[in-house]
Order: structure tokens, then C-alpha cells, then sequence
């Protein structure tokens, strides 16, 4: 198991050196979207207009934060840790051929078409411990900006931070075909056929 | 004379807070020791990572989590208690007060209005209400906040009676194998059997009050919880469904009586932030909190 310190954007020959296992930390532009984010964004780039953002080589961070507007108008950062990756799944391989983030960070893992994705246009994924809000707020160090939030609400739109070691984010997906979740999810299906055998 | 409504919505405040903030001690506790006892640095990693934030949240006050769950209330209600319906009102100001105070994450979405900002549903179901009539001149209050990740992973099915008891465990452990790493684990596993296809999820979602390692009194289903507990764990889910360390913190079971014809088993499962706070408010507006 190997650490690697990162800095946004994220060059594309750095990643090949980076495997399932391995603990990442991030410096530098990680963006929140969810569902709604994401499927507007894809809807944007259909239409062949740009989201309000440069997704390229930074951090795509699965995210539903809760944010607190201060007196001047700027906003703090609350709790801010990763939300479910799987609902994303169904767009996210779309989403990677469109935008090309570095990394994706979230929790839960990603599935097949995911890290087909991450394979063929070189992303990673982070698997940030869940729930883990604080953790992860202490890492922002400063919230760039926002975009869609009178349209999606505080939890489904884009928030812009700039974070100093992000993590740790251990890599589940990398761009060599790996999927640690997966291959514990198949582990736990076996050992659920062997106590359901055994089962009396 | 105290003002009792207000002591009702500054004691529901206080146990939204405290829900969000800080876990009950015993599951701090749980948490603590199935990090020490991890081996593997996944494992470790993912275990540490979730105990330094749990310590974060109770030392600066702060959510635990950032989905501070869609907010359900436990709540008895004493005959000689001097509020009755009006509780459920002050309830509601006490949510909109932690949504905006604490601050709880705005998680209540209509489905054509969309989210409401301020954790109230505008159709009367959000906060749910668990009401109980009981003897007395005391009120109980129980929130349980329950984050939607660990919602998404809840079960019910209507097997078969001839299954039986077999039939209970073996759909528990199918749950809790599709649950796998998608909910935050550690888990602590509740599950209903019998009522109805509505009760028995009630029962199970009541069930997760009930402190770790309290077991049931039907000794019967005590040895159903450890058994679970046991067999569970076995499944290598691990922390964060990494397949290492602790893959459920404990089981507990709760039983109604059933129709002849159904087998009705309901399985609600949380995540590690197993997020509940309790307080007894008696008719002078003296407060009690439960111990946490
Ligand atoms: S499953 Fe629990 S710990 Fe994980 S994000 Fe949801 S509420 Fe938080």
C-alpha cells in the first residue's frame, strides 16, 4: 500500500502509477455534484454548452453539504462527507467521457460501467470514509465558489472548495481495471450462499 | 409557573442537537473497541477515520454527519399531561429551530415543490410521529434522525409462514449481504416480525432504540439476536464494506402477532451513526434527559 499526495488538476500519467489499496490526498479544486448536478451538467454538455465549471484533472466529490451563509455573504462549510457513489452509477461513465475529472470521491464504491470509464479515459475513484462530515470540512480551506444553488438547493448543487490534504481517500478504482468494492462485494455473496447452505 | 410549551420545543431543540452531535456513549464505545480490534490497514484506516470524527462532532458541537436524516419523533404522551395535540406543532417549531440553528441539513423534498428548507414536510407526514397514549403525567420524547443512505438499504418481505424462523434469518442475512459497503458500516441491524407489512418495519426501525448489547427479554429471542449477531458478521462486509473489521455492531428483534396466513419481516438497518436522543418532561416542566 502506497501514499500519494496529489495536486489539482491531476495529470493523467500520474494516476497510472496510483492502485487500488493505495491512500490519496488531495490538494488543490474538488467540486460537489449529486444526482441532480450531474444530470444537469450532462444535459448542458448535450445541449453543447459548458456547466459554470472546469471539472478537468480536479476532484469530483459525491456530496451533499451542510453549509452556513455568514453576515458577509460568504459561506462555511459545515459537515461535508461523502454521499452514496452508487446512484450516480447510471451517469456516471457519461459524465467521466464529458468532463474528465481526476478523481472521483465518494463513498460506497462505483460499479462495472464506472470503472470501465475510469479505465479508458484514466480517472480514479476516493473512497472517503462515510459519514465522515467533519473530517472532511476540516480539509476545506476555502469555498471558491457556488452555482445552481437557488435551483437544486444546498445539498444538490455545486459547491467549489479548495482543500489541502483531502483525505485519506482510499483508492477503490483505479485506471488499470481494479474495483476493491466490487471484489468485496463478491466476496460477501459467497459467504452469504455458504451461511444460507449452512443455515438451519 | 413554567411556560410548558416552550420547555417542550427548547427540550426537542436540545435533543435534535444532541442526536446529531454526539452518539450514545455505549455505541461510542463499540466503535472505539472494533477499531482496536481491526486488523488490516483498510480496515484500520477506515475505523480510525470514523472515530476521530465522531470525537470531532462531540467536542465542537457539530453534526456528525452531513446528512443529519429525515427527523422522527418517539413521543408518550401521558393522560394527565397538560399539552396533547399541540405537541405535535411544537415538535414541528423545534425541527425548523435545529434545521436553521444546529444547523440539520434541509432534507424534507416534496415531490412537486421540491425540498422545503426547513426539514418539514408540506404535507403533514414529515417529521413522522410515533404517538403513544400512556398513564401518567409525564411526556417522552425520542427523536431519531435516520440518514437516507441508510434508509435506501431497508427491507421487507412477506415470506411464507411455513418458512418460519428459518425463513426470518435467512431474509436477514440477504438484506444485509445486498446492504454490503453501500451504507456506512458498522451496521446496527433492527428487524420486525409479524403485525403487518406496515408494522413490522415500525418495530423494526423501534428496535434500533434499544441500547447495544441489551438483549431481548424472551430469552428465546435473545438467542435469535446473537445468533444474527454472530452469523452477520460473517459476511466479511467489514468497515466501510472493505471486508475488514466489525461488519454489525449488534441485532436487535422485535415480535408482534401475526395473521395465520403472513410472515410479514421488516429489516432497518443504520449506519455506524446510530443517532437517537431521549428526555421525560413532567406536567411542572421539570426535565429529565435519558442517559446518552
Ligand atoms: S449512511 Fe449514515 S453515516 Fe453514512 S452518510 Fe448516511 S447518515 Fe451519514
Amino acid at each position: 500500500m502506497a501514499e500519494f499526495h496529489l495536486t489539482t488538476p491531476i495529470p493523467p500519467e500520474k494516476l497510472e502509477e496510483i492502485k487500488v489499496g493505495d491512500i490519496v490526498y488531495i490538494t488543490g479544486i474538488v467540486i460537489t455534484a449529486r444526482d441532480e448536478a450531474h444530470l444537469k451538467a450532462l444535459e448542458l454538455h448535450e445541449e453543447g454548452k459548458k456547466p459554470p465549471v472546469d471539472f478537468k484533472g480536479n476532484g469530483l466529490f459525491h456530496c451533499g453539504p451542510v453549509m452556513k451563509k455568514n453576515e458577509d455573504g460568504s459561506w462555511t462549510v459545515v459537515a461535508a462527507g461523502p454521499t452514496t457513489s452508487a446512484r450516480m452509477e447510471i451517469f456516471q461513465d457519461k459524465f467521466i467521457k464529458a468532463f474528465h475529472p481526476g478523481i472521483i470521491i465518494g463513498k460506497g464504491g462505483m460499479m462495472e460501467r464506472t470503472a470501465k470509464a475510469c479505465q479508458e479515459e484514466k480517472c480514479i475513484y476516493g473512497y472517503f470514509t462515510g459519514g465522515a462530515a467533519l473530517l472532511a470540512a476540516d480539509r476545506i480551506k476555502e469555498v471558491k465558489d457556488v452555482f445552481w444553488l437557488e435551483e437544486l438547493g444546498m445539498p444538490e448543487c455545486l459547491w467549489v472548495y479548495q482543500v489541502e490534504n483531502f483525505g485519506p481517500l482510499t483508492v477503490t478504482i483505479d485506471v488499470h481495471g481494479g474495483n476493491l468494492t466490487e471484489d468485496s462485494k463478491k466476496n460477501i455473496m459467497k459467504n452469504k450462499e455458504k451461511i444460507l447452505e449452512e443455515m438451519k | 409557573m413554567k411556560d410548558i410549551a416552550q420547555v417542550v420545543e427548547d427540550t426537542s431543540f436540545e435533543l435534535l442537537k444532541v442526536a446529531a452531535t454526539k452518539l450514545p456513549s455505549e455505541v461510542k464505545e463499540t466503535l472505539v473497541k472494533g477499531k482496536n480490534e481491526t486488523k488490516g490497514s483498510l480496515g484500520k484506516a477506515q475505523m480510525s477515520a470514523i472515530v476521530e470524527n465522531v470525537e470531532l462532532a462531540e467536542t465542537n458541537i457539530k453534526p456528525m454527519c452531513q446528512d443529519t436524516g429525515l427527523v422522527a419523533f418517539f413521543v408518550k404522551i401521558g393522560d394527565k399531561f397538560p399539552l396533547r395535540s399541540e405537541v405535535k406543532e411544537i415538535l414541528k417549531k423545534a425541527t425548523e429551530r435545529a434545521t436553521k440553528n444546529v444547523p440539520l441539513r434541509p432534507n424534507a423534498v416534496d415531490m412537486f415543490e421540491g425540498n422545503t428548507k426547513t426539514n418539514i414536510g408540506l404535507r403533514g407526514y414529515v417529521p413522522w410521529f410515533y404517538f403513544d397514549l400512556v398513564e401518567g403525567d409525564k411526556l417522552e420524547i425520542i427523536a431519531m434522525p435516520k440518514g437516507g443512505g441508510s434508509s435506501n438499504v431497508g427491507k421487507m418481505k412477506m415470506i411464507p409462514p411455513g418458512k418460519g424462523i428459518k425463513g426470518v434469518k435467512e431474509f436477514v442475512v440477504e438484506a444485509l449481504a445486498a446492504a454490503g459497503p453501500l451504507a456506512c458500516p458498522p451496521y446496527t441491524v433492527g428487524v420486525g416480525v409479524g403485525g403487518g407489512e406496515d408494522m413490522c418495519m415500525n418495530l423494526a426501525k423501534k428496535a434500533l432504540l434499544r441500547p447495544l448489547y441489551h438483549y431481548h427479554e424472551d430469552e428465546r429471542i435473545a438467542a435469535i439476536e446473537k445468533e444474527l449477531l454472530q452469523t452477520l458478521n460473517q459476511l466479511e462486509i467489514g468497515a466501510m464494506g472493505l471486508g475488514e473489521g466489525p461488519s454489525v455492531l449488534d441485532v436487535h428483534m422485535e415480535f408482534a402477532a401475526r395473521h395465520p396466513a403472513s410472515l410479514p419481516v421488516g429489516v432497518v438497518i443504520s449506519c455506524w451513526a446510530l443517532r437517537h436522543a431521549g428526555a421525560t418532561i413532567d406536567k411542572d416542566g421539570n426535565v429529565e434527559y435519558h442517559p446518552h
